[in-house]
């Protein structure tokens, strides 16, 4: 099972929780089952069906690249972080 | 007194030597083409009409007398801009993002900023355009400005936009606001976190709007064929940015689009926005020719990216051993006139140096009458360490700890979990602030009235992205190197020791070329402290094809299996048979009549970024009688995994520092109360100069990156971000009274001593 830890913004919705498992093999999956649980989730972390463009996924550290389809380990451990380019 | 010093782990043959640039004789002589050197057969020239008014309704625009006026080819306004005839509901949750890029390039309804463009045109002169441009009647309905966060952010402030509401992570606010988005962290316990602190601080910062300050213009030249291909020479930071934003907001098929990326004069960030590029190919589709578009100086103040001006507030708690048991930041930041301030990476790099149990932050995107904010060094970090490293350092204070010692004791190291939640890998913070204290600068004395010694950590995340290289193998055992990474602060040269030091070949033999959007795949912007890291791991991987198929053609030529030819620093050889053995260069002569040319390819999209640390200490003497404000010592110290081409670490060093010298001390837009820029030339915008500053001392510090096969982090940002709160708290020091505003100019000063 993956962990998940829940952005501040988004307590509200979860009622408090702040990380909840999940049974998930990509991000995709993740953010359904997260919608399962805490229903009104999927809406705030997506649009136009795509991760938020201000918001990146980070999985065991690494930011995912390929979006919805990143792969999500038994054990990963997942945040949604800001997104960050540069200058 | 001066020195710079490379503190190595590993040795390598090309890697982390001092090369000379592939691209320097061309820059010292002249000859490198920059975008206003390109020349087309029928080339016009186009100018801008921009707003007077930094917040204005457009109530009527007549352009019939400039389209009449001899010499000129075309004239565009909005009207011409497809969002112009598209409809919300074709658009659907597109129609948001389009209508602020669009009216970003050409306002519709009303101008947001001083220099907003209205109009262009494109004519046989500059001349002829300027007396065109004087022929356009604009009748405008001036309407009160909101020209910082705090104005912004009053209920009965002036909207800028009708429709733009405030998003917390998708929720919408009920009523317009010009507070387009509200983000929030939090760790721990904050309330428990201060209750165990023995010493809280409470403080307020503001910082001023500052330009990135490249001095090469935004400048662009375009041709849309009759065919429908649309080709740009521009100065970009990211040429299939360009593509993608042009093709974006013209609604033309990418494919029909190709960017050639000039030299560039800089941009530290400043140089990705697609400002002219737009405008330039409406005007080439309109008259039929190609058109030439450069900003002047007044332009590039007025309306390209500053940084945004801020307002935090910091609360920090500490034990008196010296640990931070808690912290609550607010932090807003000035948008400019569309939303997309960097106030969600501030928050994120605001406690990224210290392990803190307790924190909360929260963060405001305000939009403002100014120009819509760009990327700028590390965006939002050099702000939110002024304000997070200036409160540490009064705690230092009151504590009565060594300022390197206190951050040694709460640094971030491997294994501590960030406030928004990911938890760091190995990372070298701790080797930096030790380096800095063992310095013989925080050793030496420093003596005399009005002088202070200033000490900061600061933080990037650096990032990774796609990049593209290919790699041909020419005869004379030499290899052509194709990227697509503009190059601004030395990336040919890093890229291409990556490649000779994977191939065993002489950085010599590698010739790097940056090309056009067609010739190579895609490759994400120069920025981001990405291109040594991702573009070199590109190269990396463009150089292992090529080694694979090398190996494959010796196994060939020898007759042998490829699992009996091995690849040795640039020899070729039979694992049991000694007489078989080829360099790269007699390798590279037969392959010709072996079955042909050989080319190594890669796109990647690499994980594996390792962040960047930099710890800075500064002596600063201050005039009592004037408030001026002396540099009398600098050295940074940083993090940069492994400096693949020591020298321009070190200049990216000093530059960073250079750049933070001139936003603590000098640079800041002037405004009037109607919100126009009042200082917008180099000579009222006070940069540093040579004669302003003492040599820049450098310590690159490397804790290889296990993310990167030589141990790479990017090192482009970390450098700008301690010089500002290292600065103020060195004046702080030096007066004894505390600076929390930015620039610290001499007015300041003195009213910080009086």
């Amino acid at each position: 099972m993956a962990t998940v830890y829940i952005p501040t913004m988004l307590l509200p919705v979860t009622g408090g929780v702040k990380q909840t498992q999940v049974e998930a093999r990509n991000v995709r999956q993740l953010i359904n089952a997260l919608e399962d649980q805490f229903p009104g989730i999927r809406d705030r972390l997506l649009e136009e069906n795509q991760v938020r463009s201000n918001l990146a996924v980070s999985i065991d550290g690494e930011v995912a690249r390929m979006g919805l389809l990143e792969r999500v380990g038994e054990n990963s451990e997942v945040h949604f972080v800001p997104a960050i380019s540069g200058g | 007194m001066t020195s710079n010093i490379v503190l190595s782990e590993v040795e390598y043959n090309v890697v982390g030597k001092r090369h000379v640039r592939p691209d320097g004789v061309d820059k010292v002589t002249g000859r490198a083409q920059y975008g206003a050197d390109v020349q087309l057969a029928g080339l016009l020239q186009a100018k801008v009409l921009r707003s007077p008014h930094a917040h204005a309704r457009i109530k009527s625009l007549d352009t019939s007398a400039a389209e009449r006026h001899p010499g000129v080819y075309a004239v565009v306004t909005a009207a011409d801009l497809p969002f112009a005839s598209l409809t919300r509901e074709e658009l659907g949750g597109d129609y948001q993002r389009l209508k602020f890029a669009s009216n970003h390039v050409l306002a519709t309804d009303k101008t947001l900023f001083k220099g907003h463009p209205v109009a262009a045109v494109a004519a046989d002169s500059l001349h002829v355009a300027e007396e065109a441009l004087n022929l356009i009647k604009v009748e405008y309905e001036v309407l009160p400005p909101a020209m910082t966060v705090k104005q912004a952010m009053k209920p009965n402030a002036s909207l800028l936009h009708d429709d733009l509401f405030t998003s917390e992570l998708g929720e919408m606010s009920d009523k317009p606001s010009n507070v387009a988005s509200h983000m929030a962290f939090e760790a721990g316990d904050v309330e428990q976190g201060f209750q165990q602190a023995d010493v809280v601080l409470e403080r307020e910062y503001e910082t001023a709007s500052v330009h990135q300050g490249y001095i090469e213009p935004h400048n662009s030249t375009a041709f849309w064929n009759a065919d429908g291909q649309l080709n740009i020479w521009c100065s970009t930071q990211g040429p299939f940015v360009v593509r993608t934003n042009v093709a974006d907001i013209l609604r033309h098929p990418v494919s029909k689009v190709k960017v050639t990326p000039m030299e560039i004069g800089g941009g530290f960030g400043g140089k990705i926005t697609a400002y002219l590029e737009p405008i330039a190919a409406l005007l080439s589709r309109k008259s039929g020719r190609p058109v030439k578009l450069l900003m002047t100086r007044t332009e590039v103040f007025e309306a390209s990216g500053p940084a945004p001006g801020t307002w935090m507030k910091v609360k920090l708690g500490a034990s008196r051993d010296g640990r931070i048991t808690a912290a609550d930041i607010f932090l807003a930041f000035e948008a400019g006139a569309y939303p997309g301030s960097p106030v969600m990476q501030g928050a994120a790099c605001a406690l990224a140096c210290y392990d803190v149990p307790n924190a909360r932050i929260n963060g405001y995107d305000v939009v403002v009458n100014k120009p819509k904010t760009a990327a700028y060094r590390a965006p939002g970090s050099p702000q939110a360490a002024f304000a997070v490293e200036s409160v540490i350092d009064e705690i230092c204070e009151q504590l009565n700890v060594d300022p390197l010692e206190f951050r040694l004791r709460n640094a971030s190291r491997e294994g501590v979990r960030r406030v928004e939640g990911p938890v760091f890998r190995r990372i070298g913070l701790v080797e930096c602030l030790e380096a800095a204290r063992n310095h013989d600068h925080y050793s030496a004395p420093l003596e005399g009235p009005y002088r202070g010694r200033g000490v900061a950590a600061g933080f990037w995340f650096n990032r990774g992205f796609q990049s593209a290289v290919n790699i041909s193998v020419n005869p004379d055992g030499t290899v052509n190197l194709i990227e697509g990474s503009v190059d601004i602060g030395g990336s040919r040269a890093s890229i291409a020791q990556q490649a000779a030091e994977t191939l065993g070949i002489a950085y010599e033999d590698v010739k790097p070329t940056v090309v056009d959007t067609d010739s190579i795949g895609y490759t994400m912007v120069t920025g981001g402290s990405r291109t040594t890291f991702a573009t070199g791991w590109a190269a990396i991987e463009a150089a292992e094809d090529v080694k694979t198929q090398m190996v494959e053609r010796a196994a060939q030529i020898w007759d042998a299996s490829v699992d009996d030819v091995e690849y040795v620093d640039g020899v070729l050889s039979h694992k049991s048979d000694p007489e078989l053995r080829m360099t790269f260069r007699e390798l590279a002569r037969q392959l010709l009549g072996t079955g042909g040319g050989i080319t190594g390819a890669s796109n990647v999209d690499p994980a594996g970024e390792g962040n960047g640390f930099g710890v800075h200490v500064v002596d600063v003497e201050v005039d009592p009688d004037t408030g001026k404000v002396t540099i009398l010592r600098y050295t940074a110290v940083q993090d940069a995994g492994k400096a693949i081409h020591p020298s321009y670490v070190e200049g990216q060093m000093q530059g960073g520092v250079v750049q933070g010298i001139g936003w603590a001390l000098n640079e800041e837009y002037f405004f009037s109360d109607q919100g126009q820029m009042m200082n917008s030339s180099f000579l009222d915008y006070r940069m540093p100069t040579a004669l302003d500053l003492p040599m820049i001392d450098t310590v690159i510090v490397e804790v290889a990156n296990p993310g990167h096969p030589y141990g790479v982090r990017g090192v482009g940002e970390v450098p700008i971000v301690p010089p500002l709160p290292a600065i103020a708290s060195a004046i702080s020091h030096a007066i004894g009274a505390r600076i929390n505003r930015l620039p610290a100019n001499p007015g300041a000063v003195l009213e910080a001593m009086s």
